[in-house]
């Protein structure tokens, strides 16, 4: 059915369309929509779910582990400083193997309070073990989620998944929204440790150094295996509803001298700076990074690469900027923009290009060429 | 959403409650759910509570364990001392991820006993916050706080629960403050059922966690678990330790169902009078050196309890 929606309903639909168990839920700015129109639909009777408002956002995570360990798809939602409250449970949720999925409404983290977009929330968040993607458009809030539940489900994975939209610029903001019969797309929930009171089992005891060290182990090897995983999901989610993704969103790259790579609804604003610098005969493309985790492999050689980060690493720079760094061996120009919810214009972002200084990082707006 | 399901209950009288007729611990049953395998210390008392709280829950059981001595008395990976599913979770989480849990099992259609098992500093300091939002979501579970009066399995530091004048490694001239009133603050939240209990009292336990899980709702048990190595007392006086914790007043077992009050009958005789508390305290070497003053205090506190909890019974308030 063809709607209009904002970021924030398409991933309640899509939620919806899921039907899990059990949701937990806290509120928090941006993301409040969410849990507020999942609330309606189980209040109206439009979804079976057991909607447990929670006392904050560590319960929200504490009372989705113990849900999914139970044998049921469970969701979340949050946002930045609720993202970070929960942060020993969000460890704990993937230690402990469970498909969780969990919406991340991406916002800056006081002092000063600041409910605009930011993306160092969720980098925050990076080394947990959960899959990350980032999305930016409303329509894709609604696919990734629904993607979610099925790779994190996936036997092969059996981590949770965050899907993360920019505060306000996506949460808020309405677009054409496509939502589907979902029909056999998602498989019954099946988790292989679910717990058994017939087959008792205990979950996570003390363990000593060679059995923990293994566990580890695994968790990285689904997150490897997690990117074949990941195309599976995506190419028969573009089958069955005619919309493909990919691990980036490539535009006007093949012939590119010059590829800005952002995330989320930057990553949207650089497809119009492309094409006015196109205009201008600067052979310019831009690569919108959706899964950060697992990281992808970037074709960029023979390239000049412009990061922008919304988001920081004191001490060490743009997270992004450093991980393209990393993974191509590339120096790009890095430029932290957008934090806090600035604004950043498509003019800017060709600004960027323009100027551009490879090997070197600028503060939006702050501070130049450092 | 589950919000009103107290309130709902509150309006049914409490019939019906299906106590079985277990008179003695012979008419306790046989089987086992927690092995003798454990990393219990010696003169352990949790542990024992344990295996009653297992023995009367049976096996359609889940345990819900955060970071407390039951995280290491289980046993280490990839053996176990546990014969019902046991599911460890964070320190501050065990009430949460109990509402989680118990949801989705109704969902399932499974009638499951849901059991938190935590310690003392993982119900009155860390945990409390989700403890109050599941009573207060009226969360289907029996949340137990075996109290041991410290962080027993970190070296015995001071917690909320430990009572006043009592000496940790983080209280080395004994604890300034008293005790933290939990029961009065889980009273405040209206459940259904709650009750205290004493490893030294075994039936009694079995008995009030048998009527827990028979009613639907939030379910609450406070025991007092003597430590051997936390109390400083010879592991062989653990059972006489707890005896002596209820004859003095210093630990009253009652029940409240839908908020009346019950004093349970080895605390009925104490109460009316109860042993000198002296004979409590000097047998542990955590009050060593207990200076006039604090003793005075404790004792007035025993009193107090005592009078407060006698006046409700009988209906004067």
């Amino acid at each position: 059915m063809l709607t209009i929606a904002t970021g924030n309903k398409a991933v309640a639909a899509a939620v919806k369309a899921a039907n899990p168990g059990v949701i937990a839920a806290y509120p928090i700015t941006p993301q409040t929509e969410i849990v507020e129109q999942i609330a309606d639909y189980v209040t109206d009777g439009e979804l079976a779910s057991r909607y447990i408002p929670v006392e904050s956002e560590h319960s929200a995570m504490a009372a989705c582990i113990g849900a999914s360990a139970g044998g049921v798809r469970t969701f979340t939602a949050t946002s930045s400083h609720g993202l970070l409250y929960m942060h020993e449970m969000v460890h704990w949720a993937a230690g402990a193997r469970l498909p969780i999925v969990m919406a991340n409404v991406n916002r800056a983290l006081g002092p000063g309070w600041n409910t605009w977009a930011e993306h160092t929330d969720a980098f925050s968040q990076r080394d947990t073990g959960w899959l990350q993607v980032f999305v930016g458009t409303v329509q894709e809030a609604y696919d990734a989620t629904l993607m979610a539940f099925k790779i994190a489900e996936d036997e092969r994975v059996l981590l949770p998944v965050m899907v993360n939209l920019d505060g306000f610029t996506l949460s808020h903001i309405m677009q054409s929204l496509e939502t589907a019969e979902i029909g056999d797309f998602l498989p019954p929930y099946h988790l292989p440790h679910a717990i058994d009171t017939e087959n008792p089992c205990v979950y996570g005891p003390m363990t000593g150094p060679a059995d923990y060290f293994r566990f580890r182990w695994d968790i990285e090897r689904s997150m490897r295996d997690a990117r074949g995983v990941i195309a599976d999901v995506e190419r028969e989610f573009a089958e069955r509803f005619g919309r493909s993704y990919g691990p980036t969103e490539d535009y006007r790259c093949e012939d590119a001298d010059v590829v800005v790579i952002a995330m989320g609804t930057l990553g949207k604003e650089a497809e119009v700076a492309v094409d006015r610098l196109r205009d201008e005969g600067i052979k310019a493309g831009s690569m919108r990074l959706r899964w950060f985790r697992p990281f992808p492999d970037l074709d960029l050689a023979g390239r000049e690469v412009v990061v922008i980060d919304r988001d920081y690493s004191f001490g060490f720079g743009g997270v992004v900027a450093h991980s393209i760094r990393s993974k191509t061996g590339i120096e790009p120009y890095s430029v932290i923009a957008g934090l806090g919810g600035q604004e950043v214009t498509y003019n800017d972002i060709a600004d960027f290009v323009r100027n551009r200084h490879p090997g070197e990082e600028t503060w939006f707006g702050v501070s130049d060429h450092v | 959403m589950s919000g009103n399901r107290i309130a709902k209950l509150s309006l049914q009288p409490m019939t019906n409650i299906n106590e079985r007729s277990v008179s003695n611990l012979s008419a306790i049953p046989k089987e086992e759910y927690l092995y003798k395998c454990t990393s219990a210390c010696a003169g352990c008392s949790s542990s024992l509570c344990l295996r009653y709280v297992l023995k009367a829950a049976g096996p359609d059981s889940v345990l819900v364990v955060p970071a407390c001595c039951t995280s290491v008395i289980q046993g280490m990976y990839p053996g176990t001392a546990m014969n019902v599913p046991v599911y460890n979770i964070a320190f501050a989480a065990a009430a949460a991820c109990a509402s989680g849990m118990s949801e989705a099992l109704a969902a399932l259609g499974k009638e499951t006993n849901v059991i938190v098992y935590a310690g003392d500093g993982g119900t009155v300091d860390i945990g409390i916050q989700a403890l109050s939002g599941a009573f207060e979501r009226g969360t289907n579970f029996l949340y137990i706080c075996y109290d041991n009066e410290a962080y027993g399995n970190t070296g015995m530091q001071r917690s909320g629960s430990t009572p006043l004048g009592a000496r940790t490694t983080t209280t080395p001239g004994g604890k300034p403050t008293a005790k933290k009133d939990l029961d009065r603050i889980v009273e405040a939240h209206n459940p259904p059922y709650m009750a205290t209990a004493c490893s030294a009292y075994p039936l009694d336990l079995y008995k009030k966690v048998k009527k827990a899980l028979s009613i639907e709702g939030p379910k609450f048990i406070h025991i007092l678990a003597p430590c051997p190595p936390g109390w400083r007392y010879p592991t062989e006086k653990t059972v006489e330790m707890g005896k002596l914790a209820v004859k003095t007043g210093t630990w009253i077992l009652y029940e409240r169902e839908f908020g009346k009050l019950a004093i349970s009958g080895p605390s009925k005789a104490a109460m009316k009078k109860p042993a000198p508390l002296e004979d409590y305290i000097k047998g542990q070497g955590r009050f060593k050196n207990l200076s006039p003053e604090v003793f005075d205090e404790m004792r007035q506190q025993v009193e107090h309890n005592i009078q407060r909890l006698s006046r409700e019974e009988a209906g004067v308030c």
